[in-house]
């Protein structure tokens, strides 16, 4: 009974509990087919929402005003650079990551020169960052249409008895993450930061360092994550990104996560990227059209939302 | 971020002067940037600067300074409208439908969508909600609603909102009269009044607001709600230029207004805004990202980055300014 008390008193476990609603909601409307098959679906098209969504977590947690809005624009841009430099060839599948990985990290890193040397409001910073790497993206990726190398498309599509293997690995990432968060100097300073940037600073965080890594970081998983997607979809494509700036952010304030700082969670990402995708399947099971598809998952998004509130401001 | 808005008491005369000349540049930045686009534009095609020149590549202005506007208010409240895009589009939607073929069921769905936004604001404000995933929320629903309303591009705008924005004035171009209206009469609103001090005092200290007995409910709600009445406003504009509507007509809405806000001099935190500077800011996006690159020979695929590089540049020059001021 008390552990029961414990685990609803966690804030990540609603978000697992939707998740569950929404795949029971749909094989009850199937009678029962396919709902292994959802879940696979669902893990392997999860993880790209999560990986940027750990990113997009730790930058959130920096405090008020703190977003990657170049997310979109860097998938985009990494899928077509991680595409290229591969060439469609198996040997050079490790050079097109470690490129996509350098070309997010180098957005990244950008987006915070940018907010130190401007000293403008991340949001504002990363919005024009992404107006130019849209442009960059544009007329770099324009016809150009190469297909990822075979293992690697196969690497991305890999399943063992119906569990992709991709989602074993971003597990294993997401747990390095939440170690990274809660026990590594790196993350109790991001959490330092985001509840009171003066008294970290007063108590010893090297503040800009810690935003830098921070930026940095989050630009690196966007830029791997368009890598991973261009696997997936076996292909890079401009709009490639388009869908992960609202589930960016909605898995982490789904999961828990406080927006006003300082407050992270780790597993709450995975179980609310879980119910966006699944939410998505259900909708699309029970037939409906494009548009009432849009509305009520926007309606979805605000009511849970609604549902979660927000802190109390604390001052 | 910026601190500089701090009055320090005692200040030796000449400094303050140079204070007050710092101010004055960065009030003028705005327009210093249009001039400067203007300037640009009039050495590449001086044929441009006709009054026919301006009517064509102002053409989309009135809809983006509406749009912009509507974006201001919103800002002004410390919150950020991510739906803003998409609304616009919906709108538009609507305009080229209902509002033709059934005024009064059109005009009913057009002001049940700004109640609608008036709920967001009380909702928002009510259940203490981060304002950038609701409206990313909200920007589906539009989009869904926008494609329900108008599955495939088409409709038709209502002749008299044609007879509107085809209007030709003697001498001023009709887009820049009309962005030059739009800016007065909600200078005169939000500057020159007093509840306009409250609501723009929303943003700056709202503790200090709640502490006078001021409604915090009531400015979130006006200014949402406002915001609504001129995204409504640029959706019917933006019709009545393109003459026929389409679900995604509006997406690029979202950041343009955004850029637009801070082109113009608007902080993101305070309440800090400015409606003619918006405008300005929404006249300068709207000439250098098309006419300015298509004279300049460039691709439009470098539109988009044009508008960050601008936004860049202006920022810059404005944290150049703000080190004096100190």
């Amino acid at each position: 009974m008390t552990s029961v008390k414990s685990l609803a008193a966690k804030p990540w476990i609603w978000s697992f509990l939707a998740a569950l609603l929404v795949w029971l909601a749909t094989i009850v409307f199937t009678g029962g087919h396919g709902a292994g098959g959802m879940v696979t679906a669902a893990l392997s098209l999860a993880v790209f929402t999560v990986i940027v969504g750990i990113g997009q977590m730790f930058v959130i947690t920096l405090g008020p005003g703190n977003v990657d809005l170049s997310l979109p624009a860097n998938i985009g841009l990494a899928s077509a650079v991680a595409m290229k430099v591969m060439g469609g060839s198996d040997s050079m599948i490790a050079a097109g990551l470690l490129a996509a990985l350098a070309c997010g990290a180098a957005i990244g890193a950008v987006n915070y020169l940018l907010i130190w040397a401007l000293r403008i409001p991340p949001i504002i910073a990363t919005l024009s960052a992404s107006f130019i790497i849209q442009s960059v993206d544009i007329s770099y990726g324009r016809g150009l249409q190469i297909k990822p190398p075979p293992g690697f498309a196969d690497f991305t599509n890999w399943q063992i008895s119906g569990i992709p293997v991709l989602a074993m690995l971003t597990v294993l990432f997401t747990i390095g993450a939440g170690i990274a968060l809660q026990r590594m100097i790196y993350g109790r300073s991001v959490l330092a930061i985001g509840q009171n940037i003066r008294a970290a600073w007063l108590a010893g965080v090297n503040v800009g360092r810690i935003r830098f890594l921070t930026y940095t970081l989050s630009g690196a998983l966007g830029g791997l994550d368009g890598a991973l997607l261009a696997g997936y979809f076996r292909g890079a494509n401009v709009d490639i990104g388009n869908e992960y700036l609202l589930a960016s952010i909605a898995v982490v304030v789904i999961g828990g996560t406080s927006v006003a700082g300082g407050k992270a969670n780790v597993p709450g990402v995975w179980g609310a990227a879980l119910f966006l995708v699944l939410l998505l399947t259900m909708l699309n099971t029970f037939g409906v059209s494009a548009g009432v598809r849009l509305l009520l998952t926007g309606l979805i998004i605000v009511g849970v939302i609604t549902a979660a509130g927000g802190e109390k401001a604390v001052r | 971020m910026t601190a500089a808005t701090v009055e320090t008491g005692l200040k030796p005369s000449a400094a303050r002067g140079s204070a007050a000349r710092a101010r004055l540049l960065r009030g003028l930045l705005p327009a210093l940037s249009l001039v400067l686009v203007l300037l640009a534009i009039a050495w590449l095609n001086p044929r441009a600067i006709s009054y026919f020149g301006f009517s064509l590549m102002l053409n989309l202005a009135i809809p983006i300074a509406l749009a912009t506007i509507a974006q201001m208010f919103v800002i002004a409240g410390n919150e950020l409208d991510l739906s803003i895009g998409t609304f616009v589009g919906f709108v538009g939607c609507v305009t080229a439908t209902w509002l033709k073929d059934a005024p009064l069921i059109g005009i009913a769905i057009l002001l049940g969508s700004i109640g609608i936004y008036a709920l967001l604001g009380a909702l928002i404000h009510l259940r203490n909600l981060p304002s950038i995933v609701v409206t990313l929320g909200m920007s589906f629903v539009w989009q869904g609603l926008a494609i329900l309303v108008l599955p495939k591009p088409g409709g038709k705008a209502p002749d008299w909102l044609l007879a509107i924005l085809s209007f030709k004035p003697p001498f001023v171009p009709f887009p820049i009269m009309a962005a030059l209206l739009i800016g007065l009469i909600v200078h005169l609103s939000l500057m020159r009044t007093s509840y306009g001090v409250i609501l723009r005092g929303s943003g700056g200290n709202a503790a200090a607001l709640r502490r006078a007995g001021w409604s915090l409910l009531k400015t979130k709600v006006v200014l949402f709600a406002l915001a609504g009445v001129f995204g409504v406003l640029s959706g019917m504009a933006l019709i009545g230029i393109t003459t026929s509507a389409d679900a995604n007509i509006g997406n690029g809405y979202t950041l343009l207004s955004i850029a637009g806000v801070i082109l113009g001099g608007g902080e993101f935190v305070g309440g800090r805004v400015s409606p003619i500077g918006a405008v300005i800011g929404a006249l300068t996006l709207a000439l250098a990202a098309s006419p300015l690159l298509t004279f300049m020979h460039i691709p439009p695929d470098w539109q988009v980055a044009a508008n960050g590089a601008i936004l860049i540049i202006v920022l810059a020059a404005r944290v150049l300014i703000s080190r004096r001021e100190r």
